[in-house]
């Protein structure tokens, strides 16, 4: 079984990394009763004896995570080893400043960059060593501040050029418009050309959208009406305390879990058995049709269970077209009026083929693919449902609804860049220069042109290619 | 006269269970319909084309199980090992960490060449063990990409190392819509290269077989599983044994009229010699009465067609061609691939 490893990086990838190892331990936990450390618990965790040796096989004794975990301020993962999870991490997988980036790229990528470069190589060596078969990077950090947009993107160049052959996938917060970081546009765009030209695929994430899950539960959970009650453990929110006690939960946090469980579902595939496997790499390879193209919009349902006996269980197809909603979305975007590239179908749990084929002919009709993948669709089955639900649906789409985004940040970042506005921030740290700006909006602004090329085949008349005439 | 059935990626693999699993449970049955001598006969010799015997006289499966990860090949072996009637032997498998991610050309050439001689080795290790060989039967889908690259390059091997040996696949063949996006280039190169070792293709279609599973069996929340043993009958049905050691085996023309009609058969063909009939006196898996018909007919040119014209029409726009490029795969190869099979639908077509 193939092994991944999560680089967590910033004051966001951090917290993050840090409800996905929670939820991760909590899912594990449900399925594997006898505490053996099987093939599952492989993939993100090694099993390690009291002095700090491989165990490959046998009962587990102490799980450690293949983590890195690195952040130019020591507040974050300063309070992580203080946590429950203190002993799932060890100090030989951290590297952390005092002094942060101060929401700066160039400081992050140029100045943290080189100056941590040989630690960073490091530690990811070591923690590939403890592989017998490493498959693929995890990155998470955010776009809009300095640590995990600069030195993030940094990393994510280190990994290509250190390990080629390992499949880079980045989860990446991208800034709301009423960010409070005002140089949030420069710090995206800046690590945008990195994440067009060094990542496999890379899953974009707003924090507003995840807001609007939250405040949707919170919604449902007050809302009053007798007789529901959630089943606690099944909201897509929950975490058991990974920084803090519950009392001090700050609203980052319910919101982080989110994406944790994204990352869980993404996964679910590849350490679980099913009728229907999908592995890591089978992502990349059926969603990313050309190079450039590998950005990705998720949707992930259900987000709670009811735990009423006397409410029916939420048909199945329910679920298939709640993965289509704007509700369930991870980022905001209109799929379903732009044009699909491709479509992956990650569904875990009670479900059949039948399910899942009776549900892509429903909803087909409704959506747009481009000519030449007009059956552009990718299922996987796995066995396992996520903990406190019968089924589940992660949706990937790679959609030209992610054209907006990209368009707004470019005239955020052009709205600065005229006015010089904050430049000489950037400017002053060493090799940081103006072409690096230019640069960036240039490959910003050619990604967008990509899919404008395929928007405007959308909706044209389909016209079959000519085939081969052979003459026998 | 022994056949090697040889399970590849997750589908050969969950297929070639259900398919050993069926013959045994029907071998152990006592709904025969036929006499009680007739059954004996037919259960040695059922044994004997399909396992071999070991010291713990558990039937041992004569099939050899490949995956490049190692999940399926786990879970296939408990299964078998867990219904006590049968087991696959201990050493008859050969997995790797990490799968084709559905890419034809890792398949191809990656794997491949990669574990070319392990699996050489594994393949005459259990041809060693009898005393005849007949064939190959593989198992293998052509949507994803360790059955259909792997397939197509193992395919290629065997028919080198054993010329005279038939070799069949069996090829499983994708929904329209809905299992791996890149399936109809990895359909289109894994049959042009088939075309070129292989004696015969067996083609199962996962479509049809819904069908049949809904309509026919009513099945309601049909599984791959349903599927899978839908596939497996249909195997067992073909492959069953009609020659043992007691009885010759009884070998009819035209028993059904119906079939002799000359404008079913191409010009060059002559009716009594296009029709064959085999025939076991005992029935096979409760039904009383049951018929297997392999046909060589046009019926396939109509999803060839299909899955060629959607792969062009991608191909065209080169949509993933750089994934397949990575790993050796050209756009020459892919063109090479696509007048093969444009070839074969022209013959089809001129019958």
């Amino acid at each position: 079984m193939a092994q991944s490893v999560v680089v967590q990086v910033g004051q966001c990838g951090n917290q993050i990394g840090c409800c996905f190892w929670d939820l991760a331990l909590r899912e594990h936990a449900a399925v594997n009763k006898k505490g053996i450390y099987d093939d599952a618990l492989k993939n993100f965790f090694r099993n390690v004896d009291t002095r700090g040796s491989d165990i490959s096989k046998g009962r587990i004794c102490s799980l450690k995570a293949r983590a890195v975990l690195i952040d130019m301020e020591e507040g974050v993962v300063n309070e992580i080893l203080q946590g429950p999870l203190k002993d799932v991490f060890d100090s030989k997988q951290l590297i952390t400043n005092v002094s942060g980036s101060g929401n700066n790229w160039a400081v992050g990528y140029k100045l943290f960059g080189s100056q941590y470069r040989d630690q960073i190589v490091e530690k990811l060596r070591q923690t590939a060593e403890h592989c017998d078969c490493l498959q693929c990077f995890f990155l998470i950090h955010s776009m809009g501040g300095g640590t995990g947009s600069g030195l993030g993107t940094f990393i994510l160049n280190v990994l290509e050029d250190e390990f080629p052959e390992v499949y880079r996938f980045v989860t990446s917060v991208f800034p709301s418009g009423e960010d409070d970081v005002i140089t949030s546009p420069y710090n995206s765009v800046l690590a945008m050309k990195e994440l067009n030209e060094h990542a496999d695929c890379v899953l974009p994430i707003e924090n507003e959208s995840l807001f609007e899950i939250v405040s949707k539960i919170n919604q449902m959970l007050n809302s009053g009406k007798p007789g529901i009650t959630v089943k606690q453990q099944s909201l897509v929110t929950l975490n058991e305390g990974g920084i803090k006690k519950k009392l001090d939960e700050k609203p980052f946090d319910k919101m982080n879990n989110i994406v944790a469980n994204l990352l869980l579902n993404l996964t679910s595939s590849s350490r679980f058995e099913g009728s229907l496997n999908m592995d890591l790499n089978e992502i990349s390879m059926n969603l990313v049709p050309f190079p450039q193209l590998h950005y990705l919009v998720s949707s992930l349902t259900p987000l709670y269970t009811l735990a009423d006996v006397n409410i029916p269980p939420r048909r199945l197809d329910q679920m298939f077209s709640d993965a289509f909603s704007k509700d369930y979305q991870l980022i905001q975007a209109d799929p379903k009026h732009s044009l699909y590239l491709a479509c992956a179908l990650l569904v875990r749990g009670n479900v059949q083929i039948s399910d899942i084929r009776r549900n892509i002919e429903r909803l087909r009709s409704s959506l747009h693919f481009v000519s030449w993948n007009q059956e552009g669709w990718k299922t996987s089955l796995c066995s396992i449902p996520p903990v406190g639900h019968s089924h589940s649906l992660l949706a990937l789409a790679n959609n030209t609804c992610i054209k907006p985004t990209f368009m707004e940040l470019k005239t955020r970042f052009m709205r600065l860049y005229k006015k010089k506005a904050h430049l000489h921030h950037y400017l002053q740290v060493d090799r940081m220069e103006d072409s690096c700006f230019t640069e960036a909006v240039s490959s910003l602004s050619s990604l967008i042109e990509k899919y404008n090329e395929l928007d405007i085949t959308k909706g044209l008349p389909k016209h079959e290619q000519v085939r081969l005439n052979i003459v026998i | 006269m022994s056949v090697v059935t040889v399970q590849l990626g997750q589908c050969g693999n969950q297929i070639g269970y259900e398919v050993f699993d069926a013959i045994c449970r029907d071998l152990h049955s006592t709904q025969g319909f036929c006499s009680k001598k007739e059954n004996e006969v037919y259960q040695a010799s059922c044994k004997e084309h399909f396992f071999n015997e070991d010291k713990s006289e558990v039937p041992v499966a004569r099939a050899l199980l490949i995956d490049m990860e190692p999940k399926v090949i786990s879970q296939t072996l408990l299964k078998a090992a867990h219904s006590g009637r049968w087991k696959y032997g201990q050493h008859s498998h050969f997995c790797q960490k990490q799968g084709s991610g559905n890419n034809w050309a890792y398949g191809y050439n990656v794997h491949g060449p990669k574990h070319e001689e392990s699996i050489m080795n594994l393949i005459q290790r259990e041809v060693e063990e009898y005393d005849s060989l007949s064939g190959f039967s593989i198992i293998m889908s052509m949507a994803g990409g360790t059955g259909s690259g792997l397939g197509a390059f193992l395919t290629q091997n065997l028919r080198d190392a054993y010329p005279n040996s038939f070799i069949m696949n069996q090829v499983i063949w994708p929904y329209g819509t809905g299992e791996v996006i890149v399936q109809n280039y990895n359909s289109v190169l894994t049959l042009s290269h088939l075309y070129r070792s292989s004696d015969a293709l067996l083609v199962h279609e996962n479509d049809v077989v819904h069908k049949i599973c809904a309509k026919l069996m009513n099945i309601k929340q049909i599984s791959f599983r349903d599927v899978n043993q839908v596939i497996a009958h249909q195997l067992g049905s073909v492959f069953q044994p009609t020659y043992s050691s007691e009885d010759s085996f009884q070998y009819r023309r035209n028993p059904l009229g119906g079939f002799k009609d000359p404008a079913l058969y191409t010009s060059w063909l002559q009716p009594s010699d296009a029709f064959c009939e085999w025939r076991t006196h005992r029935a096979f898996n409760k039904y009383e009465k049951s018929a297997a018909l392999v046909s060589n007919s046009q019926f396939l040119l109509k999803p060839l067609d299909t899955i060629v014209g959607k792969a062009w029409n991608m191909f065209a726009s080169k949509a993933y061609v750089h994934q397949y490029t990575k790993f050796g795969i050209e756009e020459e190869d892919f063109l090479d691939s696509f007048t093969v099979l444009e070839q074969v639908v022209a013959s089809y077509c001129n019958l």
